[in-house]
């Protein structure tokens, strides 16, 4: 992965910048010696490493903005950090850029259940969002896999989903207003309690914009009430095309399932060897999850497994229990550190429309054999949403270089099929030079022209995103 | 596909004081398509205003040419098993709405119908409703317009042809200008399609109703509601009544319907079906003020600083949707122009001038400073020479 030549004005000036940083933050919260700096050395997108000048971890917006303006008027890039886990490589540094980490800010501001709000500082994690609000009988929609450690400031950056946004919506949807920080140390407020834009929609173009346009140091979240019950049913099929057409079967039918995820006969299998969790084995299975009371749960799943049934399904299997329902979620939860156990993998995150399920996978198949490598594949089915997982092996030369080709070839493909690059982990580092398959170079242009708006010094996480040829006028500019 | 300057149907402009109405506006172009309106814009020197149906009466035609994409029609593509819609931006409504029904789908954000309130004519256009982020009383629980926009494509200033986002519900690639597009009111670029995950339209649906209440009891009442997990899809308060919609299969409207009936307490009567519907009609279109004189606002605030706001203003005529968090009000004429932003302020929230006399204060609300000029900034990155809808948001 290439990353621009670091600033060699700015690597000589380190001490210079570092005793800047000190003068607005306390000495604890600016982090220079090597052996420190290198704890942020990635993200969870861990193949790529490089240390930063400096991390910084300021505890209000306040010093971020004194941060921010140093950083501003000494020319330092500025790569942002909820908690480390983009897919994507995000948060990845680069060797003359400031790390500004926003884990110290992650109080609770505000709860209004009047108006089905939560206000907290940006670095508070995703799951503790909900538990705060949860003895009260509400919760915050938005699940990323990774909810136990990710912060609501890198779900915003990155937009994040999971696998209940079929019917509650990502970050974006459940996002009512941001205090951020831009590159000049300039702090501004956008939404707030009220519901919509009352002029351009900043808030929405922020959401998504991967740390590139300012720094998010407090949210208002739409919290909701929680449903009264839950309850999974698993399909097996003969094949992702009956498993596929299945999905859109129900989705047709009016039935507003909250999850549907798939897992193909790789995966399947890896998951059962890994969780135990009583799947069958076959070519294709469907977790499908309705939620409501008892009532309401019974008359959409004999909606569901009336579908099911017409698809001629080789297993079907509704939770009769709370034990049941769990060990149906157990092998899909289970299903990375599956992957994980039989080998290294690199995870996808294409979207495809529901339609050419079937045919990508079978594409899918075919290119995995071609290139030698297995492609285990576990996605939201009812958005679109894949993740293939390419196996591979960190240690045998060449096969992570294989292994990001493939990657490439199938991210291709999903735009091909009307699709995009990525769903929910983002551009970041990771598919910054893929952006031309899906975008031509003005739709880059008016992109970049929005940072240009935000942070026309282009310091703000510089090097990610777009591709590093298209930025490069912009960034030496 | 069509596009022309000038001649719309017969629509008022109705911001009036505006320098010229739209009536006045008239030169016919030939016919073309999003190459030929990239083309036309890409030389063009002098301002245009964008127009697709005329029926929301916004902003000020200036010096500005009319230039009418309600031309630029038909469905690109409808896949009903993935709930995608692709369609160009002058498509009507009306006729996106028919597509849709014919398979037991929907919009679900409920686009609301402003010529009954404004007195205009002509056709709501799809687009149209885009550029305004038009969102009706399932906002509540459906999201607005932008939250189920998968994809845009529209001219630039420059005359470029821009695509972002896509057709696909899921996905980050890049920034997300679907959302700033949304509601820009033409002001960034000519929106030529657009792209929407659409709904089924639901088995069943039941209103509760209580009438004869305060709006400060209402949306006490349309809080509760809310609190409940019973899937609330429409809170308002209109007529001295408040108003909580449920939807979905038979069964678990029913369920729902007695189950909120019964947190609620005593007092609120159950409509069902198309009477449940026709109330939800009158809520979104703001019926109550249609043909009435007076100055229409449009007012959004926190669901539960909606009564305070009508008390600040010595409880105005007003009708509350979005549990109390979108105040439409109707205000004498001769009145105070001041006095809804001033009342505002304590509060927070925005106001937007639907009808009424132009000139003594913004169509929309002033921003805070650094914000004012980010979107300033935006404006000019989008659209350099300022042709588009000059004047409108600003």
């Amino acid at each position: 992965m290439q990353m621009p030549t670091p600033n060699p004005a700015i690597l000589a000036r380190k001490a210079q910048i570092v005793a800047a940083l000190r003068t607005v933050l306390p000495e604890n919260a600016v982090i220079d010696r090597p052996s420190e700096t290198r704890v942020y050395e990635c993200d969870a997108l861990s193949a790529y490493r490089c240390a930063p000048l400096a991390v910084v971890l300021p505890a209000s917006t306040e010093e971020v903005a004194a941060t921010l303006r140093i950083c501003h008027a000494m020319g330092v890039p500025v790569v942002p950090r909820g908690s480390g886990t983009s897919l994507a490589g995000g948060a990845m540094p680069s060797e003359d850029a400031v790390v500004l980490g926003i884990a110290r800010m992650a109080e609770v501001l505000e709860v209004d259940y009047a108006n089905r709000l939560i206000r907290v500082q940006a670095g508070r994690t995703n799951l503790s969002v909900t538990g705060a609000v949860e003895a009260d009988g509400y919760f915050y929609a938005p699940d990323p896999s990774s909810q136990l450690a990710c912060a609501i400031a890198g779900n915003v950056a990155m937009n994040s989903g999971g696998a209940h946004c079929l019917k509650y919506g990502v970050t974006t949807n459940n996002l009512l207003g941001v205090r951020m920080v831009l590159m000049d140390g300039t702090v501004i407020d956008l939404g707030g309690g009220h519901l919509d834009a009352g002029g351009l929609d900043l808030l929405g173009v922020v959401c998504g914009s991967e740390g590139q346009l300012g720094v998010v140091t407090e949210a208002t979240l739409r919290i909701l009430p929680k449903p009264e019950g839950a309850r999974p049913v698993l399909m097996g099929f003969d094949s992702s095309e009956v498993a596929g057409a299945c999905v859109s079967a129900i989705i047709k039918a009016g039935v507003l399932p909250v999850a549907i995820e798939f897992m193909d006969r790789p995966c399947i299998r890896a998951c059962e060897a890994f969780a135990k969790a009583g799947y069958p084995d076959c070519e294709a299975l469907l977790i499908v999850e309705v939620e409501g009371s008892e009532l309401e749960i019974a008359e959409q799943l004999a909606v569901i497994m009336a579908i099911a049934r017409a698809h001629d399904p080789v297993e079907l299997r509704e939770a009769a229990d709370a034990d049941e329902a769990k060990r149906i979620w157990l092998g899909r939860k289970s299903a990375f550190g599956a992957m994980g156990q039989i080998n290294d993998y690199m995870c996808l995150d294409g979207t495809i429309p529901v339609s050419q399920l079937p045919y990508v996978l079978k594409r899918i198949g075919e290119m995995s054999r071609a290139a030698g490598l297995d492609v285990g594949n576990v996605f939201h089915a009812g958005d679109g949403n894949m993740h293939p997982l390419i196996l591979y092996n960190a240690n045998t030369p060449g096969d992570l270089e294989r292994c990001e080709a493939l990657g490439a070839d199938i991210l291709k493909l999903c735009v091909e099929v009307g699709g995009c690059l990525t769903g929910e982990h983002g551009v970041g580092l990771e598919k910054r030079d893929l952006m031309h398959v899906q975008f031509a170079p003005d739709d880059l242009d008016i992109q970049m022209a929005v940072k240009d708006v935000f942070d026309p010094k282009w310091l703000l996480n510089p090097a990610k995103v777009f591709p590093l040829a298209s930025s490069a006028p912009r960034r030496a500019a | 596909m069509k596009l022309c300057w000038g001649a719309l149907p017969p629509a008022p402009d109705l911001v009036r004081g505006s320098p010229r109405g739209i009536l006045e506006l008239k030169k016919m172009q030939d016919v073309m398509d999003e190459a030929g309106l990239a083309a036309l814009i890409a030389s063009r020197e002098a301002p245009v205003r964008i127009v697709g149906g005329g029926t929301r009466g916004m902003g000020a035609a200036g010096n500005a040419e009319l230039l009418s994409v309600a031309g630029l029609t038909g469905i690109t593509l409808y896949e009903p098993g993935a709930l995608t819609l692709v369609v160009r931006a002058g498509t009507p409504l009306a006729e996106v709405e028919r597509a849709l029904a014919a398979e037991g789908q929907r919009l679900a954000f409920e686009p609301s119908d402003w010529r009954a309130v404004l007195g205009t004519g002509g056709e709501p256009t799809i687009g149209g409703v885009v550029a305004g982020n038009i969102s009706g009383p399932r906002r509540v629980a459906a999201g607005a317009c932008r939250d189920v926009l998968l994809g845009v494509r529209f001219v630039d200033g420059q005359g470029r042809v821009v695509k972002n986002g896509g057709r696909v519900m899921k996905n980050v690639t890049g920034y997300d200008l679907v959302k700033l597009m949304a509601g820009s009111w033409g002001t960034l670029g000519v929106l030529t399609e657009v792209s929407f995950k659409v709904q089924a339209i639901p088995a069943a649906e039941a209103t509760l109703i209580r009438r004869g209440v305060t709006a400060a009891v209402g949306v006490a009442a349309l809080t509760t509601g809310l609190g409940t997990p019973y899937d609330v899809t429409g809170a308002a308060w209109v007529g001295g009544a408040a108003m909580l919609r449920i939807e979905g299969m038979a069964g678990s409207v029913a369920y729902r319907r007695d189950a909120l009936a019964q947190v609620l307490g005593p007092g609120w009567d159950a409509v069902d079906g198309t009477k449940s519907a026709a109330l939800w009609r009158e809520v979104r279109d703001v019926t109550p003020f249609a043909g009435r004189p007076g100055v229409v606002w449009r007012v959004s605030v926190k669901p539960s600083d909606g009564p305070r706001l009508l008390t600040a203003l010595g409880d105005p005529e007003a009708v509350l949707d979005w549990g109390g968090g979108l105040v439409w009000l109707l205000l004498a004429e001769d009145g105070d122009m001041g006095a809804v932003r001033a009342a505002l302020a304590p509060v927070g929230g925005h106001a937007t001038l639907i009808r009424g006399t132009r000139g003594a204060v913004p169509v929309f609300q002033p921003e805070p400073a650094p914000v004012a000029a980010l979107s300033q900034r935006l404006r000019a990155e989008f659209d350099p020479r300022g042709i588009f809808n000059p004047g409108l948001m600003t």
